[in-house]
């Protein structure tokens, strides 16, 4: 699967803000295990290694 | 320090009073010179296999024999042994701090002999197995150290150092089974490269009488309260010995953690401190995955640890060392007696280098997730085991070690055509099934193996046998009880193959699936064959 890139969020403050929200309060540590899991999550939920190495090369190159 | 084992002492062998020619010599009698030796010898090859020192493994080492390992035995006709003494266990459960993340169960179908793992201390093994080779007339010389080597094109030439004196024997072949600091591999200069793991482990064996507290299951833990930070396994061996593994960290001191006073206390705040147990043996090892580029070095060639070297999660050690033996073994005796050329060697390397590539990939992945360095791998690591415990999709993410599976020699130039689609296909081990032999219970495993064979779906066609290749025995299963053929009562014979009524499978002497025919064609059979055997010297190029 070709990973997609268009802008897909209706809201996308509202992602933003769930996301720092989603860290309130946390120490460096568990705001990195809490990531890891997001990560997970989401890995699942795309279920198809092709797209996730694809969004793992974006991010990469991105930084 | 070992209660419940004294290790035999075997005595000496003389030194021979003259140099001497011999066709195959093993080198090492550890677990897989002793497998390949006595495999040899059942083909009918003699075999002088030269170990250093006068005994067996000491300490346990290996505990975790698998089923294909199992099977492998089973043919060499040591598997009940291995079924009486060592302990079955199918399930394995991991811990994360003090709860349950994951219980897995190793081999959920029924209708095999072996079952997916025996635990058994590694002297057992070896301690068989001498016995076997010396039934079947292999010449053990114990106490004869390979003290040089030198490689020649038509074999090579040792300097032996043995208790009376030296010698000097010529191998037409040399079987490299020296373990993983292989002498032979290191004074031929080949390079033994691949990852070295900074961590220590410790192992204890202890020896607890009645009731402990845990089942017969495999345990593990991550981060447990009794070892904080670092991981923990439990097994039980036959004897009533528990083999507990402690990670240390890489900056543990290997002299002092050996010590009683520093391993006691480790295992009591595991075990509570109303457990009574006694120390058998401890040991601190770091661990490595590197292997040799090819095994086949000429007229010498390596098989076992001496070979490739993985870390012990997942028991692919030793159980890929027995799969070293019995892939080689045949095809060594098949050229050795003309049968088959030379070429046929080359194979080996083709099938058991990816076989080792994947032992390496998993058990390097294995100790990656266990032992996490750096850390974002530390995050994800914990990620998983937190999200393991309450969600499904987690839990085949967590790898406290893969276990060792058979090797599958897909794609390999020996396989012949599928004839079918589905089931075991060439290049998988055949799969075992029950069937029933003149009404008595028998495992169609036992009729295949030691020589070619053919698997007939169907009743006995008494012409059948002698339209086949010369050595290629005809093996007829059929759904009826037809005398003569293997019953097969329970269907799943035929079901783990997907063959069709009268469907035929070529099998080969490791058992290993060569080729599938829907009707069983004398002319394509032959072919197979031939390209099972001789076949290799068109496809493989050295
Ligand atoms: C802690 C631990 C746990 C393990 N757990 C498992 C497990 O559960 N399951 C599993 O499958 N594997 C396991 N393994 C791996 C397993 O023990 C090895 O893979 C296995 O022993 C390899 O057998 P080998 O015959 O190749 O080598 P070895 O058993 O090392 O035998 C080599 C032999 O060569 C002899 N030798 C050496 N040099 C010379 C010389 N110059 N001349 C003559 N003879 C010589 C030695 O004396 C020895 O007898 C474990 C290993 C360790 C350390």
């Amino acid at each position: 699967m070709t990973l997609d890139t268009r802008p897909r969020l209706a809201d996308p403050d509202a992602l933003f803000a769930l996301l720092v929200e989603a860290h309130r309060g946390l120490d460096a540590e568990a705001s990195r295990r809490l990531d890891a899991r997001l990560v997970l999550v989401l890995a699942n939920h795309i279920g198809d290694m092709d797209t996730l190495r694809q969004a793992i090369a974006l991010a990469r190159e991105a930084g | 320090m070992p209660a419940t084992y004294a290790n035999p002492r075997y005595a000496p062998a003389p030194i021979p009073a003259a140099e001497e020619r011999r066709q195959v010599v093993v080198g090492g009698a550890g677990l897989v010179g002793l497998t390949l030796a006595l495999d040899l010898a059942q083909q009918g090859v003699q075999v002088v296999v030269l170990d250093d020192d006068d005994t067996v493994s000491f300490g346990s080492r290996a505990i975790c024999f698998a089923k294909r390992t199992l099977e492998i035995y089973g043919r060499l006709g040591l598997g009940a042994r291995f079924l009486e003494k060592g302990i079955t266990w199918k399930t394995g459960r991991v811990f994360h701090r003090d709860r349950e993340a994951y219980a897995f169960d190793l081999l959920p179908e029924e209708g095999h002999e072996y079952p997916a793992f025996v635990n058994l201390q590694q002297y057992y093994a070896e301690e068989w197995l001498v016995e076997a080779c010396r039934a079947a007339g292999v010449e053990l010389r114990w106490k004869h150290r390979i003290g040089a080597v030198t490689p020649r094109a038509d074999g090579a030439t040792l300097a032996v150092e043995a208790p009376d004196g030296s010698y000097v024997l010529h191998a037409d072949w040399l079987l490299a089974c020296d373990g993983a600091r292989s002498f032979i591999r290191d004074s031929m200069g080949l390079p033994f490269t691949g990852q070295v793991f900074r961590d220590r482990f410790l192992i204890a064996d202890v020896v607890i009488k009645g009731d402990v507290g845990f089942p017969t299951e495999r345990w593990f833990w991550f981060d447990p309260p009794f070892h904080p930070g670092q991981s923990v396994l439990l097994h039980k061996q036959p004897d009533d010995v528990w083999r507990i593994d402690f990670q240390l960290g890489w900056d543990a001191d290997p002299e002092e953690e050996k010590r009683p006073e520093r391993v006691i206390p480790r295992v009591r705040a595991m075990l509570g401190e109303q457990v009574p147990f006694e120390l058998e043996w401890v040991s601190v090892y770091t661990f490595r995955c590197r292997r040799l580029e090819r095994f086949r070095h000429g007229r010498v060639i390596f098989a076992g640890d001496a070979a490739h070297q993985v870390s012990p999660f997942g028991a692919r050690g030793g159980n890929a060392g027995v799969q070293d033996a019995d892939n080689f073994a045949w095809k060594l005796a098949f050229v050795l007696q003309g049968r088959a050329p030379e070429a046929l060697l080359d194979s080996y390397d083709a099938e058991r280098i990816p076989a080792t590539d994947e032992n390496i990939l998993n058990s390097t992945r294995s100790t990656e997730f266990i032992t996490p360095k750096g850390e974002a791998a530390r995050a994800y690591r914990d990620a998983v085991l937190e999200l393991a415990a309450r969600h499904a999709f987690a839990r085949p993410v967590v790898n406290s070690g893969r276990l060792s599976r058979p090797s599958t020699y897909t794609g390999s130039v020996l396989n012949g055509p599928e004839g079918w689609a589905g089931g075991a296909l060439p290049g998988t081990p055949a799969p075992d099934a029950p069937v029933l032999r003149e009404g008595a219970p028998d495992w169609l495993l036992r009729h295949l193996g030691g020589a070619f064979s053919l698997l007939v779906f169907g009743p006995p066609e008494p012409s059948l046998p002698g339209a086949l290749p010369r050595g290629v025995r005809a093996v007829f299963v059929d759904d009826a009880g037809t005398p003569g053929a293997l019953w097969d009562h329970a269907g799943l014979a035929r079901a783990r193959f997907a063959a069709p009524a009268g469907g035929a499978v070529l099998i080969r002497p490791d058992q290993h699936v060569a080729a599938r025919f829907a009707t069983p064609d004398p002319a394509a059979i032959a072919a197979a064959h031939d390209r099972a055997l001789a076949g290799a010297s068109m496809e493989i190029a050295r």
